[in-house]
């Protein structure tokens, strides 16, 4: 047993934080040093940066536009890119549906899609939550049809987190309302923008943001060669895709830079003749914090250096969706509690009331709430311990 | 980075497991807990033979050479069947600074006979206004002669009311609270001058309060050099520290099985309590709490080898903390969930939970790790 990091994955830690400096522009930079509040162009600005490097899908085969690195060096690059501030890519394309069309896709569609994910050309949305589909996803109603060589889409979907900036929807539909209702959904990708009878709606979230969407489907028409997988395999889909989705959706990386945000905040605000961060009491729950969240890294790296050597994530992953956004959340209450008044500001409160680092806290502590809700909600995570990891009986 | 045990470590895991299911399961601590010493020395000797108490000594003092982790190993397996031989104040505290400190002679003397197993040893730290701090320590050596004359009050000696010898901490110069000027001296359990008040704590298990009224000892009793012995001596405690999160793995992990199995096994409402969802939840918290405290408790297994002053306090607290805090969480709640037969002393699983709550207690509980996580230099560094 050895927690020790070879010398090259040293040099590879140093030659990633070196050129994320180098390539960052300069209004990025300014706004990573602030708040880090990125708008749509930015984070689009950023994705074609790593494209031009060929950095932007570390996780995707090197045949596809993978980079060829290892878990560890991935898991390097990415705790560097958020220690880095930089902006967060669309996940839609990158983490989910490209990796399922790699896994699932026909040539065609391969050929078709991945290409322009990469390039980020066509950006991608999440059309899976409906209003009466939540934690009980497979009981969505969203209807696919056949007609002739087409599907034929009519239904809501909701929560579509940026579907007004999107060119393609990934969807799960019902094609079949008879059996179990796992058995008759089918995985459909739509072009959001193109197709006839789509609209989207974008609504705001407490952070502030226009971060997700209603989408509507009215006859809206899209080919039957848009199936990933076989008709009414959808759930496999959507299964295959979650684990996907769940790597790294604990925040360590994110709750380290709170962390050091909530110091740095102490350390700049003055109480009498020193500072907040010469208060134990500040301190402690400070270094409380930071020291369970070491427990924690630990346990991602016990399932890194489980996957490293090919197992299959243990139990612990489980583990770091519900403690890692806990924890996340606890960081950001922190950074308010440590703003004191300055915690009644918001994103576009006048700088001379509200420092620059401390703009974007407000707008975060109350985004991330939904940390706990989204990616299965912590309580379906506990289920599904209770129930698969642990074996607990059924009522 | 790897966390894969070795073949060795994997074969010594299987055996001391064995050893526990075999020959050291609760029953025997609860027959030790009535006698006067509270641990056997028949099977001190066997876990010398065995080789387990010698594992973390370098092979030119007579041990194995190996890492930390094997002996954490050890106390972990040991854990499970609340064994009550003496390894944390013989093997981690009195052998760690023996073999840190010790001359050849010292060695030979006091150390290998413990790591054979025929005798036992205790550290003296600890005094009644001291809690936590090594430094704070109003027990004085004086010249007397070539040798020194000891007198002073020690709490909480662990084994120190069985201890063929005990290593005391006095004061050589300066003022009670100073870094400067302690010293240990190795005194033997029958000393005149010492007298030792065996202690029955919560666990079951023996410490002593010693009253040393001018002792005396030789000048080749003084362990290592005079006025430095707080540095090794807070490595030590480091080490312990670790040592507890190890063995409280052990009585973590037991607690947790056996909740999941009460909760499908006991009914109510005509259907298996697990059933409910309310202590689903629960039990799914103790699952992530109880891997938490696995990942820390390897980690402060590691860092106790760490030479690095900081870091290795850095890793070790953190350890400390989650042993208490997540640790805590576990046995608490699965006291709760076991209802009325929790608490009954015919129960094994309230024996877990106070030994668990000794550990927890000993070499900085959670508040005073918190306290001193937060005063090292890099915790207000920007890194
Ligand atoms: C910021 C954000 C972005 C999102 N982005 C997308 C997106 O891009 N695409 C998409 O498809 N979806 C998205 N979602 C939707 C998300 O997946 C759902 O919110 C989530 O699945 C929960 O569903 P719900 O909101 O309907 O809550 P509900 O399922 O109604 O849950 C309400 C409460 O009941 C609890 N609950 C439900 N069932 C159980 C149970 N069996 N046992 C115990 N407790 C239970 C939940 O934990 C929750 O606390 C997003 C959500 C958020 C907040």
């Amino acid at each position: 047993m050895d927690l020790s990091v070879s010398p090259e994955q040293i040099a590879f830690r140093q030659e990633v934080r070196q050129w994320i400096q180098d390539a960052m522009p300069a209004d990025i930079k300014a706004k990573a040093a602030g708040g880090g509040h990125y708008d749509h162009e930015e984070q689009m600005e950023w994705h074609k940066i790593l494209y031009a490097k060929g950095w932007v899908a570390p996780q995707w085969p090197k045949e596809v536009g993978g980079t060829g690195w290892d878990i560890g060096k991935r898991h390097i690059f990415g705790e560097e890119l958020v220690r880095s501030n930089a902006p967060q890519l669309s996940p839609f394309g990158l983490m989910m549906v490209g990796p399922l069309l790699i896994q699932f896709g026909t040539p065609e569609q391969k050929e078709r899609f991945l290409p322009k994910i990469l390039s980020g050309e066509e950006v991608w949305c999440q059309g899976y939550s409906e209003p009466n589909a939540g934690s009980d996803l497979a009981s969505l109603q969203l209807r696919a049809e056949k007609d002739g060589d087409d599907y034929i889409l009519n239904g809501q979907k909701t929560w579509t987190t940026y579907a007004q900036h999107a060119d393609w929807i990934f969807l799960l539909a019902r094609t079949d309302a008879s059996g179990k209702k796992q058995d008759g959904i089918t995985f459909i990708l739509a072009d959001i923008k193109n197709t006839p009878g789509i609209t989207v709606k974008p609504f705001l979230t407490t952070g502030g943001t226009d971060a997700f969407s209603e989408t509507w489907f009215q006859n809206a028409r899209v080919p039957q060669s848009n199936r990933v997988g076989p008709e009414h395999g959808g759930w496999t889909m959507a299964k295959a895709l979650l684990a996907h989705e769940r790597t790294g959706i604990g925040g360590i990386a994110e709750s380290k830079r709170w962390l050091q945000l909530c110091k740095r905040i102490a350390r700049e605000t003055p109480v009498g003749k020193g500072s907040l961060f010469e208060d134990r009491g500040v301190r402690d729950r400070i270094a409380r914090l930071e020291m369970r969240l070491r427990s924690l890294e630990l346990l991602q790296l016990r399932t890194l250096a489980a996957a490293q050597v090919g197992r299959a994530p243990g139990p612990e992953s489980s583990i770091l969706k519900l403690v890692g956004t806990e924890i996340q959340q606890e960081t950001t209450e922190l950074c308010m509690d440590a703003m004191g008044h300055d915690a009644l500001g918001w994103l576009d409160s006048p700088p001379e009331a509200l420092p620059a680092i401390e703009q974007g806290v407000a707008s975060s502590f109350n985004y991330l709430r939904a940390a706990t809700i989204y990616g299965g909600s912590n309580e379906i995570q506990r289920n599904i311990i209770a129930k698969q990891i642990l074996r607990l009986p059924t009522a | 980075m790897n966390f894969d045990l070795t073949e060795e470590q994997q074969i010594l895991v299987d055996s001391v497991a064995k050893f526990v299911q075999n020959d050291s399961p609760v029953e025997r601590f609860r027959k030790l807990r009535d006698t006067e010493r509270g641990w056997d020395p028949t099977t001190w000797a066997r876990m010398g033979e065995f080789g387990w108490l010698g594992v973390v000594f370098p092979e030119e003092h007579g041990g194995f050479g190996g890492q930390f982790v094997d002996l954490a190993l050890i106390l972990e397996q040991l854990g499970r069947g609340l064994v009550a031989e003496p390894l944390i104040p013989s093997v981690v505290l009195a052998g760690g600074l023996l073999s840190e400190l010790g001359t050849a002679a010292q060695r030979e003397q006091f150390l290998t006979p413990m790591i054979e197993g025929r005798t036992s040893l205790a550290l003296a730290y600890a005094e009644r206004q001291s809690r936590y701090s090594a430094n704070d320590c109003q027990t004085r050596a004086e010249k007397r002669g070539t040798g020194w004359a000891l007198s002073g009050e020690k709490t909480w000696v662990l084994n120190g009311h069985a201890a063929d010898q005990i290593l005391v901490l006095a004061r050589t110069s300066g003022d009670s609270l100073d870094a400067e000027g302690l010293s240990l001296f190795v005194v033997d359990g029958d000393a005149a001058g010492l007298e030792r008040i065996r202690v029955p704590g919560m666990d079951g298990q023996r410490s002593a309060l010693l009253r040393l009224r001018g002792v005396e000892v030789g000048a080749d009793r003084l362990l290592g050099e005079e006025g430095r012995a707080l540095l090794p001596l807070e490595r030590t405690l480091d080490r312990a520290a670790a040592a507890a999160c190890a063995e409280g793995q052990g009585e973590i992990q037991e607690l947790f099985e056996r909740t999941v199995a009460y909760l499908k096994q006991r009914s109510q409402f005509g259907v298996p309590i697990g059933s409910f969802q309310a202590l689903q939840h629960r039990a799914a918290d103790m699952y992530a709490e109880t891997e938490l405290c696995r990942s820390t408790m390897i980690l402060a297994a590691i860092a106790a080898d760490y030479e690095d002053r900081e870091k290795r306090q850095a890793e070790i607290s953190a350890a400390k903390l989650q042993l208490s805090r997540g640790g805590w969480f576990v046995q608490g709640n699965a006291i709760q969930l076991f209802g009325g037969i929790g608490v009954t002393d015919e129960q094994d699983e309230g024996l877990f939970f106070k030994r668990l709550r000794v550990l927890q207690g000993l070499f900085g509980d959670a508040d005073w790790h918190v306290a001193r996580y937060q005063g090292l230099p890099g915790f207000g560094s920007d890194e």
